[in-house]
């Protein structure tokens, strides 16, 4: 595949392109669908996705694939697909592009997964704030279901697949798939204690598989071009297909940039977005959304593929690369994002609860400069008890920001430190703390 | 009361779930959309349809940020202040907003016109920063920009300076016509 080949962004990038149904058909949308409905068996659709390598886009990286592949062979009763649109996660933005510009590829991408793991109801989870988003999906399913792409006995195959869009209302763990299945059931979004998994116990405690937008957006590709021409592209055999990288902070051109993985951070940064705001330094990045570890210059080479940026500390987690110009005070930086952890943490497991609200209560000081001597340990200390001490995985990814700073600016906190006990603002530590 | 003037649209929302208690946030929406926000009477009216208790409708209100408790202005502008948004410049913003508005950070205009929020990430992080008024988003905000969509709103309830369809950088062609 040349460098330069979209896939996924490519539709939108023609001029005049509105993401109808027109469009879209015009294109060659909708012939996966005509390709495999009552044609192919499900199972063999699943072993098509499997063979190409096809990993979750949300975050986590699961091979898509293996994860349908967990649902129960014999169960009778209903199944659900949850298309994940709660694109929440800071540095993230790819979503919200694929669903408002080119809506009838996902909903294809979806007809394909809800025949692929035989449910017939599929559910959008959008997030809230996201009003343009569910209002061009509503508009292209009743456009999808007036032409027979969606509904009952879809293209005259007897393949049934309603798909419904149900905004969120303003969470982010709600992106979390057991938090995103108990707010769908019209609960609170607290994350669920796993096993047993979605795949056998999801949404009304049915089997259910939940997908990222991205990833079920390349299903249509997958199954017209094949999964070896999917497996081809990339970092195979690990990292297969492109990504969206949404590129944001102190670069010329921040965006959504679709290109193959396995690229270096370095072309993402300076050739695609146009190299650094005003020419300055880059001094860090955070290479896959707010979860992510940050990194540093020397890692400006790594490719960006699972496996690499793993290897480097951090991880490719939503694509959403975040890039920080000389000058940037990295534990301000951490701040911002702990409060944003802090906000969002939901409050079911104590660790995270306290440990997020103790962090940020840390934090602010060391920026305030009233930081205590003591204090760098105490953060190190409550990010021991928060990671791998929760039921989801916020407890890793909130503490993060804060561990991947400390080891590599940790000068900086110490100089805030410094500059705290000179200027005499420390407050006495209060009788109840150990610190 | 909602049921008797949207029977229609809350049967057809009931009829998207198995279970009705999923259809207790999209019927959240339709009260604050009828009210501007989430009335006690309200909650009682959804718990009534959905076979729940209140407290059931109140528990899962006070987790999401969108559902307001109580009244906010006629224009709810909510900026994002996470740190893709603060790496260029929500602070600064905000700073503008407050000063043409003339209120803080969670206050409303004295005429109940304005209501200012900062928030966490609206996942517009490439277009920052950026604000959120009611249903829509505004990004790449500068000082002037600012000040005209206030007056649009203010003056006619509509900005044009809104974001349609989201796609950043624009394609190629749109940007060589432009």
């Amino acid at each position: 595949m040349p460098n330069d080949e979209l896939i996924l962004l490519k539709n939108m990038s023609q001029p005049g392109y509105a993401g109808s149904l027109a469009d879209y058909e015009k294109t060659g949308g909708y012939q996966a669908l005509r390709k495999v409905l009552g044609k192919v068996a499900p199972a063999d659709v699943t072993a098509t996705v499997m063979k190409s390598g096809l990993r979750g886009r949300g975050g986590a990286g699961f091979p898509t694939g293996v994860k349908w592949g967990f649902l129960p062979k014999d169960y009778q009763g209903p199944r659900y697909l949850c298309c994940n649109a709660d694109e929440s996660e800071p540095g993230t933005f790819k979503d919200r592009q694929l669903m408002e510009r080119d809506p009838h590829q996902l909903l294809e991408g979806i007809i394909l997964a809800a025949y692929a793991i035989g449910c017939e109801t599929a559910y959008i989870y959008i997030r809230g704030e996201m009003v343009l988003g569910s209002n061009i999906l509503e508009r292209a399913l009743a456009e999808a279901r007036a032409a027979g792409y969606v509904g009952r006995n879809i293209l005259g195959t007897g393949v049934h697949v309603d798909v419904w869009v149900h905004r969120g209302a303003g969470a982010y763990i709600c992106g979390e798939e057991t938090a995103l299945l108990e707010s769908l059931e019209g609960k609170r979004g607290l994350p669920r204690v796993k096993p047993p998994f979605p795949a056998t116990h999801g949404l009304y405690n049915k089997p259910t598989v939940v997908n990222n937008v991205e990833t079920l957006a390349n299903l249509p590709h997958i199954i017209n071009r094949g999964s070896e021409w999917f497996a081809s592209i990339g970092s195979p055999p690990k990292s297969t297909g492109t990504r969206i990288f949404c590129v944001s902070g102190h670069v010329k051109r921040p965006g959504n940039y679709e290109v193959p993985m396995g690229m270096t951070f370095r072309e993402l940064i300076y050739e695609h977005a146009g190299g650094m705001r005003g020419d300055k330094p880059l001094k860090a990045f955070i290479p896959g959304g707010a979860s992510a570890p940050f990194l540093t210059p020397d890692h400006l080479d790594v490719k960006m593929d699972f496996e690499s940026v793993a290897a480097a500390g951090s991880m490719l987690g939503s694509g959403g690369v975040t890039v920080m110009e000389e000058g940037t005070s990295m534990v301000w930086a951490t701040l911002r994002l702990m409060e944003f952890f802090y906000h969002e943490s939901c409050g079911k497991c104590s660790p995270c609860r306290e440990g997020s609200s103790w962090l940020v209560q840390t934090l602010r000081r060391i920026v305030a400069k009233q930081g205590r001597p003591q204090d760098l340990e105490t953060l190190s200390d409550l990010c021991k008890n928060i990671a791998g001490r929760t039921i989801c995985a916020f407890g890793d990814a909130e503490v993060a920001p804060i561990m991947s700073t400390l080891k590599h600016w940790r000068h900086e906190y110490v100089t805030l430190l410094h500059e705290a006990e000179a200027a005499n603002l420390i407050r006495p530590v209060p009788v109840r703390s150990g610190r | 009361m909602l049921r008797e003037k949207y029977q229609k649209e809350i049967d057809e929302i009931l009829s998207r779930y198995p279970v009705k208690r999923s259809a207790l946030i999209p019927l959240l929406y339709l009260a604050q959309r009828e009210n501007g926000y989430v009335s006690e009477a309200a909650m009682i009216e959804i718990a009534g349809i959905l076979n729940l208790t209140p407290p059931q409708v109140y528990e899962t209100v006070t987790f999401y940020t969108m559902l307001n408790l109580k009244p906010v202005g006629k224009f709810h502008i909510q900026v994002c202040k996470s740190l893709m948004c603060a790496l260029v410049g929500s602070d600064t913003l905000i700073g503008w907003i407050r000063s043409q508005l003339g209120i803080g950070i969670g206050e409303t205009t004295t005429d109940g016109v304005f209501t200012l929020n900062a928030v966490e990430c609206l996942a517009a992080c490439g277009t920052g920063p950026m604000m959120q008024i009611n249903d829509d988003y505004y990004e790449r905000l500068t000082e002037d920009k600012v000040g005209r969509i206030l007056a649009d709103l203010r003056t006619t309830g509509v900005s044009s300076l809104k974001s349609g369809p989201f796609m950043w950088p624009e394609p190629a062609s749109a940007v060589s016509e432009g």
